[in-house]
């Protein structure tokens, strides 16, 4: 009884005092007033832009382009549109940032973990790197790294060879590129089986562990599926490629796999100073694991290198994923100093050349604005996938 | 960073009142007691900060004598320097009065950037330069050459015009300033270096060693540089025009800073009293003193002089008038009668 005497009073009393009736109203309300917000500054762009004369929309998007640039991914010449060029500017970026956080992951674990080396040497040369390099404004370093590269290479004429298959010159690295025959399918779909095996041998091997504690080599049987496999069918299907060789011709060498110095340039800098931030968050992550628990892992009777695999690194990845996904996400955003160098990548493409070549502004920088955040968006769902499954399950 | 700039300029656009726009720039300016005028960065002879951090050039003469028309004062007037792909941005947005930096005059620019060109400052042309010790003599050899180019500009196009209808294969390597541009060609990056011709010489002072490289002797574009203002609004529009206009038809008239004195108390020539503002309509359809021309030829001197002093003889560029001689003496420039 006395539960419901206050409900029926509160039905009684005005529909301003009820709560769910107030937040709805002020949700509506506040979302009314970003919308007119959001809706008055469109409509003043429009009217200004309309008043001086500037053309608007998206149709520029068709336009034959007419500029050449310097690497793309897909199909690209001056005949494309201008939507083309956005599309080989964000392929750049997507590759230059990947490629940068690959390397910077792996750079910056191992500084990190030196950092912790009992070794006085490894350590203290590990403080000077970290020091050093993110203490450095990253646009000198990327100049540095882009001129001082260029300056230490000779002339195409004057190229270094490896042993005549591969050359290394001013304007990049020359490879032979891979041209696949008919029979490489064969080849494709062994590797796809393999990787496609490994993962139910993982999950099978982790079963049984856990059912009979007895442990399956599961990484050199993971290696046999996933390289010995394709190499064999490889072999038995006669090899099946061919090899575009580059090859000296008036300035430069034509044809093969071009690196460009540019590329080389960014990465390196980008993942050299990167890696000094990951590497503070891998020693501080390995930090924050209670030095008992080392103590208890090896009083279980656990070697060396389990006890990092298994007690140590797993609690130290709770502490390092969060820090680790802010330094991906700034290492793709820094990505965009690309220009300085002349790599050809979203910002120096898109909004360099195409934006100036077109002068529609606000659309370009919206959408460029648009892809960043995507891309950071992606990386911190990827990466808070990967956090929820690491975190500690509480029980 | 040049990512923000433009943001900016572009959230400028956003936001700014309706009723801004409405007020004519030659108002703005009188109201304000000084031009805003956009510049190259660096670019010698056109417009480049010396040790005391004056600007000098002739496309900074030009703004100069927009402010010694509009305020009798030569030094009322303030730089933006703006690179390439800020530029338009940033006139279009307001930040800027009057756009003087290298711009070539296209169709483009002229209809849907809402841009007006006031008329054309030097007559220029697309051209290459490259090292000596390549031994190349002439454009045509350039097959499979790579380009060190400037991003942003007509440039590029030309660029792409040129090889593709000489069936000639190239690689562009595009950079954001022109310092880096020519780091890159010294660093042997690239093969050949494209721009302006008159930026291929400015730019090939500033090498190590000058004499190793050389500009061939095709131009493949034309590229008439001059003043941008906003279009809608007429006023200041003639005030940028005729500003330079008032320049050229000095040196047509033989007044210049020297003499511009002696003429406004002796001369009897009709021409030249109309052009100093003793007689005729002088200032008053542009909204400006009477003396407007005479402040200009007298603070900044005639075309001729500026010319000379900025990119000609008296520069170490040693630029020759060719195209930009009057139209006496064989070149475009041709000022419409003061009258």
């Amino acid at each position: 009884m006395s539960d419901e005497a206050p409900l029926t009073k509160a039905a009684k009393t005005s529909i301003l005092n009820n709560p769910t009736f107030r937040s709805v109203t002020f949700q509506v309300l506040m979302g009314a007033a970003v919308i007119a917000f959001f809706g008055y500054i469109a409509n003043n762009t429009l009217h200004n832009m309309a008043q001086r004369g500037i053309s608007t929309g998206f149709g520029f998007l068709d336009q034959k382009a007419g500029f050449g640039i310097l690497m793309s991914l897909i199909e690209y010449d001056a005949d494309h549109s201008y939507g083309r060029t956005f599309f080989v500017g964000l392929l750049n970026t997507l590759l230059v940032s990947f490629l940068g956080i690959v390397v910077a992951t792996i750079l910056g674990f191992v500084i990190g973990i030196a950092r912790l080396s009992r070794n006085w040497l490894i350590a203290r040369l590990a403080t000077a790197y970290v020091e050093i390099f993110r203490n450095i404004p990253l646009l000198l370093q990327i100049l540095f790294w882009y001129f001082a590269v260029l300056s230490a290479l000779p002339s195409p004429r004057q190229s270094l060879s490896f042993l005549g298959i591969g050359y290394l010159n001013v304007r990049g690295l020359y490879l032979p590129a891979p041209v696949p025959e008919p029979g490489f399918l064969a080849v494709e779909i062994a590797l796809l089986f393999g990787v496609v095996a490994t993962v139910a041998v993982t999950i099978w091997a982790h079963r049984r562990q856990d059912r009979t504690g007895q442990q399956f080599p599961v990484f050199y049987t993971a290696l046999a599926l996933v390289v010995g496999l394709p190499s064999l069918v490889f072999a038995a299907s006669g090899f099946p490629v061919s090899w575009d060789m580059p090859v000296l011709q008036g300035f430069n060498f034509r044809g093969g796999l071009p690196l460009i110095p540019e590329l080389v340039a960014l990465v390196l800098s980008l993942s050299i100073y990167t890696a000094a931030f990951i590497a503070e968050i891998v020693r501080a992550g390995i930090l924050a694991v209670s030095h008992g628990q080392t103590e208890a892992s090896r009083a279980l009777g656990l070697r060396p290198g389990l006890t990092l695999q298994l007690v140590v690194i797993p609690q130290a990845m709770r502490v390092i994923i969060p820090p680790l996904t802010s330094q991906y996400l700034n290492l793709t955003k820094n990505s965009s100093l690309a220009t300085a160098v002349g790599y050809p990548d979203l910002v120096a493409v898109w909004s360099g050349t195409t934006l100036n070549q077109t002068g529609q502004a606000v659309e370009i920088i919206l959408m460029t604005m648009a892809v960043y955040l995507t891309i950071s968006l992606l990386i911190s769902m990827l990466m808070n996938w990967y956090n929820r499954r690491k975190a500690l399950v509480e029980r | 960073m040049r990512l923000t700039q433009t943001f900016a300029a572009g959230a400028f656009l956003f936001v700014m009142p309706f009723a801004f726009v409405q007020a004519g720039t030659l108002d703005t300016v009188k109201q304000r007691g000084h031009v805003q005028c956009g510049v190259n960065t660096g670019l010698p002879g056109f417009s480049f900060p010396d040790d005391t951090g004056r600007w000098s050039g002739l496309d900074v003469d030009v703004c100069r004598a927009v402010a010694a028309a509009v305020f009798g004062d030569a030094e009322k007037v303030k730089f933006t320097p703006l690179n390439a792909k800020e530029r338009f941005t940033a006139l279009q947005s307001g930040e800027i009065d009057v756009l003087s930096r290298n711009t070539t005059w296209t169709q483009t620019r002229d209809t849907s950037l809402g841009l007006n060109f006031t008329g054309v400052t030097y007559y220029d042309g697309q051209g290459f330069m490259v090292k000596k010790n390549l031994g190349i003599k002439g454009a045509k050899e350039l097959d499979g050459a790579a380009v060190c180019i400037q991003a942003g500009t007509t440039t590029e196009l030309n660029l792409d015009d040129y090889f593709r209808t000489n069936n000639m294969k190239y690689s562009p390597i595009t950079y954001d300033k022109g310092a880096e541009t020519v780091k890159g060609f010294e660093a042997g990056r690239c093969d050949v270096l494209t721009s302006d011709q008159s930026q291929l010489y400015a730019l090939r002072i500033q090498l190590k060693d000058p004499d190793s490289a050389m500009v061939l002797p095709e131009v493949i574009s034309k590229e008439p540089l001059g003043p941008v203002v906003r279009q809608g609004d007429d006023e200041w529009f003639n005030v940028v025009k005729w500003a330079l206009f008032a320049m050229v038809e000095a040196e047509d008239l033989g007044v210049s800073s020297q003499n511009v004195d002696e003429m406004k108390a002796n001369s009897k020539n009709p021409s030249i009293r109309r052009l100093i503002g003793l007689e005729g309509i002088a200032g008053k359809g542009l909204g400006l003193p009477d003396d407007w021309a005479y402040q200009i030829v007298k603070q900044l001197g005639n075309y001729s002089e500026a010319f000379e002093r900025n990119v000609g003889q008296g520069s170490p560029l040693k630029i020759s008038r060719g195209l930009n001689a009057l139209w006496t003496a064989g070149g475009l420039q041709y000022p419409p009668p003061f009258r």
